[in-house]
């Protein structure tokens, strides 16, 4: 008799274990909150401003999917991640979602087992050095020591760029970008290297923005975007078309200041299914009608949440470059809406 | 039965614990791997013939970014033995310094010994290692400002550079021949503990006193110098170039500052905690003793040395080998100043690159039981010959 509660336990034990994971979205429903990964701290990507309000590019990602799934921009609990800890994070559902300036590898899709969900920023390697060395090309950093953030692709396309020009350099590994721009500017390692828009932000924030230099060469692709884990392709879904949505929103004119006038109906059928005046589209993916205007309206489009955060307006002063509309010489290019 | 009788009671309660105890461990290894499994992480090692794709900045053994995750995984692990050798052996000698001279009749001596302990282990060796880490880099000059024709650092005796990236040395250049000069070297150091040894023996035969300090110098130096310069001078020095490279000292050997910082955090730290063992060790020698030694007319340093240290080793050294364990453990705080240690290239960047986790942390902490067990094991053999004798 005992024999037997006892393998019960063991058996409802188990099965209680094994059904861990499925169903993002019931769960973050159920939570009320959204988990969403995010770096420690770079200024126009994601970081708390004064009042300790996480604001960012990658911040206004999550608060958009925050507004699409729950109604509410501002449930997001934001987790720090470094380079290091973020894919285990994701990995053991510890969040939902990791908008954190993660490049778009074959490996972590694959391998890793994520699924990247579209690209929010195209962005590239580049260096940064100050301006008295007179380097003017990153091959002629032969010999120089550099310093990189460990657990990224940088380091890789690091060791690739200076194999393949057959000069060598030593690397100082370093765990988040604020002990990176400490080192450098300790003059500890002539370079810091990072994806471009990090060299600019960090560049901001310096004394003496003027006495850095961000060389020419651009080593690598690095297509920066939202990722979720395999297996919730549901989410996956709710994920991409809520970026998608905040790309096409520019690209057809909605913007924050319009959309509740666009949301009575328009001429233009694609705006009006994409704010829910028209088809099912939000059924679709078990959301309401409104999704998607919750999601642009809590920050922007695409081009205001840019333009307000990293834009060249900004101290950070990134131009649009590759994240233009694809209609303005950009790669920005949302599917269709239908 | 075996519940009811006395005899067999305890041994049939411990088998059921026992019993119990693996099921459980059973149960939860087999949730482990079934949950791994639901989540798509299979364990797999074939990652660690990969080639890693990341550089190094100090290895003892031969590295680039094409080698495998495995030689990476070495260089690590040799990195780690480096700072914790190094670190154990600096440890001991602050520790021993420390302690016996806490206990000194000299006041200001002792309470300055009692303020280094009571400050280093009182403060955690992560701060300590970023506080030398830091000091480094903002006190020394950049490496930059030896360069050229006219730098505005000079090199110590043209040889020495003390950069915030390290400091540079000469490295020695082992030319055809280099092997005889350092076999002489070592058979002259053999040579020095048999006259030290024949020393002793006479002085105990016949109590004739021969001198130590001279004749050991002389044999370890004369012959070593003699055959360098009969081999033709076969050792050359490889100089820090400062004109080579426009950014760096080229050549010479190069100590990191990650790994001075290292080294000298955990020798600070954990030297305060060796310091209190070898008070302790000594004050539990009955006083009597170095009383009695006195009385015969030896001066203190010798009774230190022949009365109370020999009788005091064998309480210093338990709590000695844990405090080497911790040096070791504790070198894994590397990653904080970028010493590419075991935990930051197999347990950092190979498990960043790889994804790999599990698999990773297993090979850590298999790495860390072994060396941890293997320092217990030499330590314990050592503690055998030195504890009390019972005859």
């Amino acid at each position: 008799m005992k024999k037997t509660v006892f393998f019960g336990a063991l058996t409802v034990a188990g099965i209680a274990a094994g059904a861990a994971s499925a169903a993002t979205l019931d769960d973050v429903k159920a939570r009320g909150t959204l988990n969403c990964g995010v770096t420690t701290g770079l200024v126009g990507f994601a970081a708390p401003d004064a009042n300790g309000e996480w604001q960012g590019f990658d911040v206004a990602v999550c608060r958009a999917v925050a507004a699409a799934v729950l109604g509410d921009g501002s449930a997001v609990e934001f987790v720090p991640t470094t380079g290091k800890t973020r894919f285990t994070a994701l990995a053991s559902g510890e969040i939902d979602m990791l908008a954190r300036n993660t490049t778009w590898t074959f490996s972590r899709d694959v391998d890793l087992k994520f699924e990247f969900t579209g690209v929010n920023y195209y962005d590239g390697q580049g260096f940064m050095i100050p301006k008295e060395l007179g380097v003017s090309s990153a091959k002629d950093l032969d010999g120089a020591t550099v310093c990189i953030q460990t657990g990224t692709t940088t380091e890789l396309n690091l060791a690739d760029f200076f194999r393949s020009n057959n000069i060598g350099y030593e690397p100082v590994p370093i765990e988040t970008n604020a002990e990176a721009q400490q080192q450098y500017l300790a003059g500890a390692c002539d370079v810091y290297t990072t994806d471009a828009s990090g060299l600019a932000a960090t560049r901001a924030t310096f004394e003496a923005p003027g006495d850095h230099v961000i060389l020419p060469e651009i080593i690598s692709k690095e297509p920066l975007g939202p990722l979720v884990r395999h297996g919730d392709p549901e989410w996956g879904d709710i994920v991409r078309w809520t970026l998608n949505a905040l790309i096409a929103a520019e690209e057809l004119g909605i913007s924050s200041t319009n959309i509740e006038e666009l949301a009575a109906g328009t001429n233009n059928p694609e705006i009006n299914r994409i704010l829910g005046t028209e088809g099912t589209l939000g059924e679709m993916m078990g959301l309401d009608a409104d999704w998607a205007k919750r999601a642009i309206a809590v920050g922007g489009n695409y081009g205001e949440i840019f333009a307000k955060n990293i834009g060249e307006s900004t101290p950070i002063g990134l131009a649009r470059g590759l994240n233009a509309q694809w209609t303005e010489g950009g790669l920005l290019y949302s599917p269709p809406f239908r | 039965m075996l519940l009811s009788d006395t005899r067999y009671r305890s041994l049939t309660f411990q088998g059921i614990a026992l019993l119990l105890l693996i099921v459980a461990i059973a149960y939860l290894s087999s949730n482990l791997i079934r949950n791994l499994e639901a989540a798509g992480l299979n364990i797999s090692y074939e990652f660690l013939g990969n080639p890693s794709g990341y550089d190094i900045n100090q290895t003892l053994i031969p590295y680039d970014s094409q080698s495998p995750h495995m030689r990476a995984a070495w260089v690590g692990i040799l990195n780690t033995l480096l700072v914790s050798f190094l670190a154990c052996a600096t440890a001991t000698i602050f520790g021993v310094v420390a302690g016996v001279l806490r206990l000194s009749n000299n006041w200001l001596i002792s309470k300055l010994m009692a303020v280094y302990v009571e400050i280093f282990r009182n403060i955690p060796v992560l701060i300590w290692i970023i506080i030398i880490f830091t000091i480094m880099t903002a006190v020394l000059p950049g490496a930059r400002s030896y360069l050229g024709e006219d730098p505005e650092a000079k090199m110590l005796l043209g040889m020495f550079a003390f950069t915030n990236r390290g400091i540079y040395v000469p490295a020695p250049i082992w030319g055809p021949g280099s092997m005889v000069v350092v076999v002489v070297f070592l058979a002259s150091v053999v040579g020095v503990f048999a006259y030290r040894r024949y020393a002793t023996k006479l002085l105990y035969a016949t109590g004739k006193l021969l001198p130590t300090g001279w004749p050991s110098l002389l044999i370890l130096i004369v012959p070593t110098v003699l055959m360098f310069f009969i081999m033709g001078r076969p050792i050359t020095l490889d100089m820090p170039d400062p004109l080579a490279n426009r950014f760096n000292l080229r050549g010479g050997l190069q100590i990191g500052a990650p790994l001075i910082a290292l080294w000298f955090a955990l020798a600070i730290y954990t030297g305060a905690f060796i310091a209190e063992n070898v008070r302790a060790g000594i004050q539990a020698i009955s006083r009597g003793q170095s009383e009695a030694a006195a009385s015969l007319g030896l001066r203190p340093g010798r009774i230190m040395n022949l009365v109370i240290l020999p009788q005091a080793l064998r309480i210093i050294i338990p709590p000695l080998i844990s405090n080497y364990l911790n040096i070791t453990k504790n070198s894994s705080l590397a990653i904080a100043v970028g010493y590419a240690d075991i935990t930051a290239t197999l347990g950092g960047i190979t498990l960043n690159q790889t994804g790999r986790a599990i698999e990773c942390v297993l090979l850590m902490m298999l790495f860390y039981l072994t060396i941890s067990l293997a320092i217990s094991a030499v330590m314990n053999v050592y503690n055998n010959s030195v504890k009390l004798k019972e005859r």
